[in-house]
């Protein structure tokens, strides 16, 4: 390697720093827009859910819009004539609770600064992209070295995947203040106590497995990280019209936050199918963990405390898709199931990394 | 479906109040919905007959339960936890001795719970046995039935299509048949199995087969998975061996160095190979705040196989071992074997090799013993054993600083640090001896003029002086070692397909839903043909109704909406959704 090339690489590195700095600036923007749209959506009344889990009858609610068609009739009359329009019916037992309209509440102030927030958090997301990317180009390499490394990576990818969310027009910009608090949290730590110099891999983490198992390792904590803040309002929110529908009151900031929230179903729901969706990705990358450690060490599976906990994670969503799936555990205890799941993610990330040392001991810190 | 829907009583309470109704309703779905799963019933009575018949057949029933394995699964996950806190015995021998002195209190309670071989012990044996055998005993007879419902066709519509999760009406002026006709070729497109009623009124379709395959597809596989575990476990060998540049290694059984083989395995059956080690290169971070991290590790080698195989160059990097006759060759660690040479007083050489010391820290400051075993005869003429515990440093600080830790791994400024003694090495008491270590018990340690222990630092190439004679201690140059790992391990094949199989059979049971299509047509008292169509999945879904509307307004355009003679009853249920 040239003095030239050196130098280059590290004012990449460099350039990485600012870029991920000037991410975390955006993002705190985000975070006030976000505050924002909050506060000017609790000016507006709400008040469906409590109307709807008070009202006499549990009507049930129709889905699917069908737009008009135009017939025309025998005797050369036009008639606007409707399509078949399908009623759905909510299991018996279930909460027929409509949506909250999310934390702008109907206030246009508040849309404002929601799309404000939506906005940088893009600009946010584009910033440290680049930041992730330059870190990568410095080193020539998969950014994935060391935990610095994969926390940005681990952002970038949680945001990355609520954005898409918001473009293929899915309802969950209801998540967008604890996603941006959480982002700047997690960059807070990957700056102040994880930061590690831009260098070279150690052998061990030199092989194209590092491309495939790291890079949807990381997916999936993000993914999951998404499910999991949405498990955690729908127990706030289940709670919350828990005691609405045995006619208590809950106290004025809980009832203004949590009605703005959509429903505790569709929460349960949206938090269900991310999990589904990322479980067998998830058992994808332990795959891949497996077999890369079979090259690297000898042994695929040697109960390493990474793998341990990877197998406990993996169990514990098992558990939870189980429960859903079968032995209608549905609701609150199925929650509480992909807590802990994540919970174990989460350790498997920190503890395992810092604390225990195995293999795995590339933290870098 | 009514059996797994079970609610939690918070729910009850904000329930439609009409409590007959919904278990009206309950009653429509579970009799369309029948075999729409192969997932067993929640078995929630106590044992049938008496005896110990019927008590083996109870807990056969709960142990192949969905609740049972949700426990045992759970139990597994919690299972495997203190394994990951604990040091273990088959990853870090010394780290378990460390733990074990320094907790002393629980070593007692640690050890009869075997908490330091989790992985192996009965306890955590139990649970996956019997996870699998439930696995076993849910799996197979979901199959079959799975195969029967294969060949099965869907069930007819039920009465009340109403009481479908998702359901829409139509009134149209094309004929009943000419209706059910173009429903049976718009499901038979989308793929629906399909059943035209015996009355003729109604059609039925089924779609999402690929559901049920994949959720089988997925358990069988980790049924596969275990028998490869179980398979490698047994009949897999490994061994460890270091090796010197320049030096070889014969696969068998007296050359390893540490060999642990499966309980099945058969020492006669280790592939004849051998290899040497011609050439091993490091290269490390030579700048910067990673300075001394390994970059780059690759040994090169000539192998054979058989016992007279033609000679192979290879090389062996970190995640590329080498493959030999179903055997893996892998490169573990490395490391600096300094040569030492050593004479007896009347200047005779009595040892000359090179000696491995083990690394002790990233930069390879190594530690390491000498020991002269035979051949030494002190002044006195009496046979008398030598020994020197050895520090060696690759990239020396410099002499002002009085720490021997290396700075770099590479050999820019080696030392070799020696302490001497003499006596007895212990090497005949039979015990098994660590070759890095001495044992001093029976050694009496050199002392120089003042008294202190005997000790010097050598530079390459520079010679020490026993005192009174004793004998020189030459450092005469450096070799490399690398250590290697010979396994062989089967069912990798299967473990592999076993979980190719479960991803994919995992995907089919995640994404695909399994649902119910009827389409039922009768010409009403008026002669306009009334549409009715229904739903049902086997899990509530926003897709469902979503489909249903697809399918409605495609089969909309063939049989189009009739104008409404007038405000009619019937058609009620279809507006009550607009008040939602
Ligand atoms: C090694 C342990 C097991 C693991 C990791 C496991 C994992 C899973 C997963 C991930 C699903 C998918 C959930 C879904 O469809 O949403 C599932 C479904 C299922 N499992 Fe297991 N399972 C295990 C053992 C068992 C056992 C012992 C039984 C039998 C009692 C069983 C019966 C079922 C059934 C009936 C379903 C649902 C099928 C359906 O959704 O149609 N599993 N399992």
């Amino acid at each position: 390697m040239t003095t030239l090339a050196v130098a280059a690489n590290e004012s990449l590195a460099e350039i990485s720093n600012y870029l991920i700095y000037s991410s975390m600036a955006v993002y705190t923007l985000a975070f006030f827009a976000h505050i924002a749209e909050w506060v000017f959506g609790s000016r507006s009344k709400v008040g469906r859910t409590a109307a709807a889990l008070t009202a006499a009858t549990g009507a049930k609610a129709a889905a699917g819009k069908a737009p008009a068609v135009q017939v025309r009739g025998q005797g050369g009359t036009t008639a606007v004539l409707d399509k078949p329009k399908v009623v759905s019916r909510a299991a018996a037992g279930a909460r027929d609770v409509p949506d909250g309209p999310g934390a702008a509440g109907g206030s246009e102030k508040g849309d404002l600064y929601g799309r404000i927030a939506v906005s940088l958090t893009v600009l946010g997301f584009l910033v440290e992209f680049a930041g992730v990317a330059a870190r990568a180009l410095s080193v020539e390499r998969a950014p994935w070295g060391n935990m610095y490394e994969f926390s940005i990576t681990f952002s970038t990818m949680a945001v990355g995947v609520y954005l898409a969310l918001l473009a293929l027009g899915k309802n969950v910009r209801w998540l967008g203040l604890v996603l941006v608090t959480t982002v700047l949290l997690d960059l807070g730590i990957a700056t102040k106590w994880l930061y590690t110099d831009s260098d070279q891999l150690v052998p061990a983490l030199d092989s194209y497995w590092l491309w495939i198992h790291v890079s949807t390792a990381i997916f999936c904590g993000a993914t999951f990280y998404i499910g999991a803040a949405g498990t955690a309002l729908y127990l706030f929110r289940d709670s919350y019209e828990a005691k609405l529908a045995g006619g208590g009151k809950p106290g004025t900031f809980a009832t203004s936050v949590l009605e703005r929230l959509p429903a505790a179903a569709t929460l349960d729901k949206f938090a269900y199918r991310i999990n589904a969706a990322v479980f067998p990705l998830w058992t994808f990358t332990i795959i891949a963990g497996a077999i890369w450690a079979g090259d690297a060490w000898g042994r695929y599976w040697d109960w390493d405390p990474k793998e341990v906990w990877s197998f406990v994670t993996w169990v514990a969503y098992a558990c939870y898709l189980h429960a859903r799936a079968t032995a209608g555990w549905k609701g609150r205890k199925a929650a509480y199931l992909a807590l802990f799941a994540f919970a174990c993610w989460i350790w498997n990330y920190y503890g395992v990394n810092i604390l225990l040392n195995g293999k795995h001991s590339y933290g870098g810190v | 479906m009514s059996t797994t829907d079970k609610t939690t009583p918070a729910d009850a309470s904000g329930a439609a109040p009409d409590a007959a109704e919904a278990a009206r309703d309950d009653a429509a779905a579970a009799a369309a919905g029948a075999q729409l799963s192969t997932a067993p019933a929640e078995d929630t009575g106590g044992p049938v007959g008496i005896g110990v018949l019927g008590w083996l057949r109870w807990f056969w029933r709960q142990l192949t339960s969905m609740r049972v394995a949700l426990i045992l699964l759970f139990l597994l996950s919690l299972g495997a936890i203190p394994g990951s806190l604990i040091p273990q015995t088959h990853i870090d021998p010394m780290k378990v001795e460390k733990w074990k002195q320094a907790h002393a209190f629980w070593v007692p309670l640690a050890e009869k719970l075997q908490l330091f071989e989790v992985y192996g012990s009965v306890w955590f044996s139990a649970i996956y046995i019997l996870l699998f055998v439930s696995l076993i005993g849910c799996i197979v007879p979901r199959t079959w039935q799975f195969v029967g419902q294969l060949t099965g066709r869907p069930p007819g519509a039920p009465k009340r299509l109403d009481r479908m999760p998702a359901y829409t009406t139509w009134r149209t002026e094309a004929a009943p048949d000419e209706v059910l006709a173009h429903a049976r070729t718009l499901l038979g497109r989308r793929r629906f199995r399909t059943e035209a009623a015996a009355g003729g009124s109604s059609v039925a379709a089924e779609k999402g087969y690929l559901r049920e395959a994949g959720n089988l597809v997925f358990h069988l596989a980790l049924i596969a998975i275990l028998v490869a575990f179980a398979w490698g476990k047994l009949y897999k060998y490994e061994g460890g061996k270091l090796v010197l540049r320049g030096k070889g290694f014969s696969n068998t059984l007296t050359q390893y160095d540490d060999f642990k083989p499966g309980s099945l395995f058969d020492s006669d059956a280790l592939p004849p190979f051998s290899f040497t080690l011609d050439r091993f290169d490091a290269s490390f971070e030579p700048t910067g705040p990673q300075r001394g991290t390994a970059r780059t590790f690759k040994a090169y080698v000539t192998y054979s196989k058989g016992a007279h195989g033609t000679p192979t160059q290879a090389e062996i990097e970190v995640n590329k071992p080498l493959e030999i006759d179903g055997s893996k060759v892998f490169l573990l660690g490395h490391g600096y074997a300094p040569v030492v040479s050593v004479t007896d007083p009347t200047g005779k050489v009595v040892f000359r090799d090179a000696v491995p010391m083990l690394p002790q820290d990233a930069n390879l400051t190594s530690a390491g013993a000498v020991k002269v075993t035979d051949g030494y005869v002190n002044k006195d003429g009496a046979k008398e054993q030598l020994g020197f515990s050895a520090l060696f440093v690759p990239t020396f600080a410099g002499e002002g600083s009085g720490t021997m830790f290396s700075q770099f791994p590479e050999l820019a400024n080696p030392r070799l640090a020696l302490n001497a003694w003499h006596g007895s090495l212990g090497v005949d008491s039979g015990l098994p001896q660590n070759v890095y270590q001495l044992t001093t018990s029976k050694m009496q340690q050199f002392k120089d003029d003042s008294g202190q222990p005997f000790k010097q630092r050598l530079a390459l190439g520079e010679e020490m002086v026993l005192p009174n004679g004793a004998g020189t201690v030459k450092f005469e140059g450096i070799e490399r070692w690398a250590t290697f790992q010979i396994s062989e391990q089967p069912g990798n094949g299967l473990a592999l397909g076993g979980a190719v199989g479960a991803v994919v059979g995992l995907a089919g049971s995640l994404f695909i839903q399994r649902r119910r299509i009827w389409v039922r047509a009768v010409a009403g008292p008026d002669g306009v043909t009334v549409v009715e169509m229904a739903g049902l999945g086997r899990s509530e879904s926003a897709k469902l109704p979503e489909e249903l509307a697809d399918l409605a307004a495609t089969l909309n355009e063939q049989a189009p909406t009739a104008p409404e003679p007038e405000p009619e009853n019937d058609s009620e249920k279809s507006r009550e959704g607009e008040r939602g």
